[in-house]
């Protein structure tokens, strides 16, 4: 990367710089124009110079030809003017004041909207840049950085130059010119002013700069400190775990401590050098003025000036710091920016990072074919320690191999080596024809699979995580009527402009014919069956169960879900199972449903609905009241609260038993004991409104069949059923988007899978119950051809940040689910299964297997008798390649597979 | 049955006797209830156990298998508590429990036991004190036997 910002900034905006210059030449001339005129509306204007009587006239607006007179001699007069009196010619004066205002702030309008664009587009153009480059770091050098610290570098520290790029050449040349044109101005009005003033400038521009050297080299303090305060937060945040089992919690505090003393030390010194330069900066420029005042005044005074000169230079000169001093600030901002860029640059300016080419996305992919041969392969970590040592070897690709070695057999070097992602130190890898340094990332990563242990997901859907390995390049343009194709094309040029990437990521990305099927449905299915063997397929049915029906997307599996509801209702019936679930009924209070839930009668849709703040909204409160529900509400509420205080009363906060089963928090008991004692005295309703509130809250959860506080009664269900009504008949009306009412005969979209199937809930106390309706949930579906459906909706799972929302066998799983979806020539897949236990590794070892049995698999495998059964096993030891042959042998033989067997 | 009742109930079994109406009430309150009909089994033998059972209401068979039959070797009812060994210590269920009715249980789990422990000692006193009456009747028909 470019060293010199200035020159990076020049070979990316030339262009547009010179178009900004050019604004800015031509905005000087107007700006002159606008320093002149005071002089002549105090001159000619008010004092009335040349207007001797009330009623002379003289020529205003006389256009000549600029230097004419010096030229020939003669002044050649374009324009005569029109003739005006002294009142007319301050008027008119006073207006092209105003003009001239108005045009010099249109040019600073158009220059400064021109640079920030500039400046942005540049930004961009640099963070996208620093993007790229950490997109081609080798994977050595990406694990020796910290997260926290490269995201800060990217998105803070280059922001300001954004900032400055605009102004890197404008601002000298207009603040620059700004200046220089006062000076000129100054100096023409009077020499001996103009030079004082001239000298005090030059002092400012010479001695800040210098004294804000120091500052500057603080502020590189600064931003270092700070990116390692980013990166050590960030380290606390991953070691979490670490800090809490080892009670290291102190130690990090003080740690912490003493680099926040640090910053603030730096900080402080900043400030203090920094007011300093500005108190002087200030000081210098307050001196000319007054000598201005005097000086200036005198000279008016003994009539060597006149007064609409010094009104004119004063004027002049109150617009001479403002330059001056941003100029100064320029070039404070220049050095910083410079600095900062440095820094940054530094850091992105590794060895190894690969070529552009190599991760061309349109480079030639053909199949591996033939052997992969390795010769005496070495690799050297950091500390120059040989993680792998003289390996040599020769297979046909499509050989199945298992690799066995102890922890520190460097068999997992092994595999990163083979899959391209680390290279070799010494020795030479080939596959097939090509040397492995020939092959592109295009090919490695299209045509290899690697499953590394700890795999990563990001926070998407567990279809998109498994689609990543499709997703090479956009292979179908994105579908996009008219306003929004337009909208794409001018996304596309302005990316372009800053020479981001030009791929549309709305485009289909998704490389079908790598999975070996031609359409979005047939891929579904394919992703289904990769599922079924790694053994996900359950957990994704379970999810899909709990998932949401897209049912604009998908109206015919809605449908199904429907005929489902009514065969499950049917089956339950015809097997004696009616009391397993308390179906929905419009007439009818449901026992083992909330309080909340019999009220409203369907899912909410608008937060505003939702269970926790039900009671809150405008038009239930209504509701409530008018049917003088809420007084019943309010005593329940009591009533909860009492037996919530008298049981939960001895535990301490925090106890686990508030959190699964309390109605109200620890910390709110203390309150509401008081608001029970007084509505023992006063009667609950004489409570103030606010404590009213508290208490009409609490039986929104309360569900009868499970608290068992036998609070419900058949009145009170009359009267919510009362208010259901009402409310429904009103939110239909008002708001009918807000809430999803049940309806036997409708989906609900808002609701899961398995609530639509039930249309109901489980009745609390039965033993087995959930058993028994999972048994015919699956039975029914199965029947009605929706399994794939209610997997398809499974796939909609979101894994959440890095996976953490599956559990560590699934998240192994998904990996190899991952690899296999592709069908790569060659599968390692590098212990990879080292948290599963041994039933399913062995399952799933034979799944894969099976899976690709026309393919390549190199299995590192975490456990020597999982080597069992393949034609070939290498052995490793301290990096070398000790034992070679088939499992069977080896296994008889007095040698390192042995051993490694007796340890395991 | 509402939880007063279930409150009445553990009253009256000696384990609980002595524990305050409140922790009784805790107690209730945070363990499930459960139901089983007849015929239907509330744990098998050599199952892992993970909870206790007390009997609110209904008529429970103890079965002990032996030689591949189940064998009636006793029959509980109201206010008995079954399986509270298991949520004491890890051993499989010794016995084999089916409702002979409508049977409602109290389902009181592992977790939730030593939750209540942990907060009450007073129960674990009880317990030990029950625990120890069951040591003495058993070294007592010992004793029988040998004699």
């Amino acid at each position: 990367m470019e060293r010199n910002i200035f020159k990076y900034v020049w070979r990316f905006s030339r262009r547009e710089q010179l178009v900004l210059l050019a604004w800015v030449a031509a905005s000087l001339p107007f700006y002159f124009l606008s320093l002149d005129l005071p002089k002549q509306i105090v001159n000619q204007g008010i004092q009335g110079d040349g207007f001797e009587t009330a009623e002379s006239a003289n020529p205003i607006g006389v256009i000549r030809v600029p230097l004419s007179e010096t030229l020939t001699g003669e002044s050649i007069v374009l324009f005569s003017g029109v003739p005006a009196d002294q009142q007319a010619t301050l008027l008119i004066l006073s207006f092209m004041f105003l003009f001239l205002v108005c045009v010099n702030g249109g040019f600073r309008f158009v220059i400064n909207t021109g640079k920030g664009r500039m400046g942005e587009r540049m930004l961009r153009r640099l963070r996208y840049e620093l993007s790229d480059r950490l997109l081609r770091f080798r994977l050595p050098q990406i694990r020796r950085m910290k997260p926290a610290e490269v995201a800060t570098m990217i998105k803070d520290e280059v922001e300001p130059l954004g900032g400055f790029i605009g102004d890197a050449f404008i601002t000298p040349a207009f603040l620059g010119g700004q200046a220089i044109t006062a000076m000129v101005f100054i100096m023409v009005q009077s020499f001996w002013l103009g030079l004082i003033a001239g000298i005090i400038v030059l002092v400012q521009a010479i001695l800040i700069p210098r004294l804000r050297v120091p500052i500057l080299e603080l502020g590189r303090q600064r931003q270092l400190t700070a990116r390692l305060l980013a990166g050590r937060i960030g380290e606390v945040i991953e070691g979490a775990g670490e800090i809490h089992a080892n009670d290291t919690s102190n130690y990090e505090r003080a740690e912490l401590t003493s680099r926040l003393g640090r910053i603030f030390d730096i900080r402080f010194e900043i400030y203090q050098r920094k007011f300093f330069v500005k108190f002087l900066n200030t000081f210098l420029s307050q001196l000319t003025p007054f000598i201005f005042y005097a000086g200036g005044g005198l000279l008016a005074l003994s009539g060597r000036l006149d007064i609409g000169a010094l009104v004119a230079v004063i004027a002049a000169y109150r617009d001479l710091p403002g330059p001056v001093k941003e100029l100064i600030d320029w070039d404070q901002r220049r050095a910083d920016v410079q600095i900062k860029y440095d820094q940054v640059i530094e850091q992105f300016q590794p060895t190894e990072i690969v070529e552009p080419s190599y991760q061309d996305p349109d480079s030639p992919v053909a199949p591996l074919e033939g052997e992969i041969k390795l010769s005496s392969v070495t690799l050297l970590d950091d500390g120059a320690n040989k993680l792998l040592d003289g390996v040599s070897f020769e297979t046909p690709i499509k050989e199945h191999i298992a690799v066995v070695g102890g922890a520190s057999s460097g068999k997992d070097s092994l595999g990163e080596v083979i899959a391209g992602l680390v290279q070799r130190s010494s020795g030479s890898v080939e596959i097939g024809e090509h040397r492995i340094e020939d092959l592109t990332q295009a090919v490695l990563g299209r045509r290899i699979g690697y499953v590394a242990p700890d795999a990563y997901f990001f926070s998407r859907s567990i279809k998109e995580n498994l689609l990543y390995s499709l997703t090479h390049r956009p292979i179908h343009v994105a579908d996009y009527d008219k306003e929004a194709a337009d909208a794409a094309a001018h996304r596309l040029a302005e990316s372009q402009r800053a020479a981001n990437s030009s791929f549309d990521i709305n485009d289909d990305w998704i490389d079908y014919e790598a999975a070996g099927v031609t359409n979005a449905a047939e891929l579904t299915k394919r992703v289904l069956s990769v599922l079924e063997c790694v053994a996900l397929s359950d957990d994704i049915y379970r999810f899909g169960l709990d998932g949401a029906l897209d049912v604009e997307r998908r109206p015919e599996v809605a449908d199904g879900i429907l005929a489902a509801r009514h065969r499950m209702a049917e089956r339950l019936a015809e097997q004696g199972h009616g009391d397993l679930v308390e179906l929905f009924d419009i007439a009818e209070y449901n026992r083992n449903a909330t309080l909340g839930e019999n009220l409203l009668f369907g899912t909410a849709r608008d937060p505003a609905f939702a269970a926790d703040v039900l009671v809150d909204h405008p038009v239930v409160r209504e509701e409530l009241k008018a049917s003088g529900l809420d007084k019943h509400l309010v005593e329940k509420g009591l009533s909860i609260a009492q037996t919530m205080v008298e049981i939960f009363a001895d535990l301490p906060a925090g106890h686990p038993f508030f959190d699964q089963f309390s109605f109200i928090d620890a910390d709110d008991l203390p309150e509401f004991r008081l608001i029970i004692a007084r509505a023992e005295n006063v009667g609950a309703a004489a409570l103030p409104e606010a404590e009213r509130n508290r208490l009409l809250r609490l039986p929104i959860s309360y569900i009868e069949a499970r608290h068992r506080l036998s609070l419900i009664d058949d009145t009170f269900e009359q009267e919510v059923l009362a208010v259901r009504k009402r409310l429904r008949e009103r939110i239909m009306k008002e708001a009918p988007d807000s809430v999803a009412f049940y309806d036997s005969e409708r989906y609900n979209a808002a609701a899961s899978i398995i609530d639509n199937i039930l249309f109901g809930r489980l009745i609390y106390g039965r033993a087995q119950s959930e058993e028994t309706i999972n048994g015919y949930v699956t039975e029914i579906l199965e029947e009605l051809d929706l399994s794939d459906a209610v997997r398809e909706i499974g796939l909609e799972y979101q894994v959440g940040i890095g996976g953490k929302r599956l559990s560590a066998t699934r998240r192994q799983k998904l990996a190899l689910a991952r690899a296999l979806l592709k069908r790569p020539d060659l599968l390692i897949v590098s212990e990879a299964t080292a948290v599963m236990d041994g039933a399913t590794r062995s399952e799933l070892l034979q799944n894969v297997r099976e899976e690709a049995r026309d393919e390549g698999l190199i299995w590192i495998v975490e456990r020597p008798s999982m080597a069992a059964g393949f034609p070939r096993v290498l052995v490793l030891e301290d990096g070398r390649l000790v034992d070679d042959g088939v499992y069977a042998e080896l296994e008889e033989q007095q040698g390192a597979l042995k051993e490694l067997l007796t340890a395991d | 049955m509402t939880l007063d009742e279930e409150v009445e109930v553990l009253k009256r079994i000696p384990l609980f006797s002595k524990i305050d109406k409140p922790k009784l009430k805790l107690l209730a309150f945070t363990s499930e209830r459960v139901v089983f009909h007849s015929g239907e089994t509330v744990c098998r033998q050599g199952d892992a156990g993970d909870a206790a059972f007390i009997i609110v209401d209904g008529t429970a068979d103890i079965l002990i298998n032996g030689n591949g039959k189940d064998i009636k070797v006793a029959e509980v009812g109201r206010n008995a508590i079954i399986g509270e060994v298991a949520i004491l210590i890890d051993v499989p269920r010794t016995a084999t429990v089916a409702a002979t009715s409508e049977l409602i249980t109290l389902r009181i789990t592992k977790e939730l036991f030593f939750n209540l422990v942990q907060e009450f000692p007073e129960i674990s006193v009880e317990i030990m004190r029950v625990l120890a009456q069951r040591l003495e009747a058993t070294n007592e028909k010992l004793r029988l036997a040998k004699a």
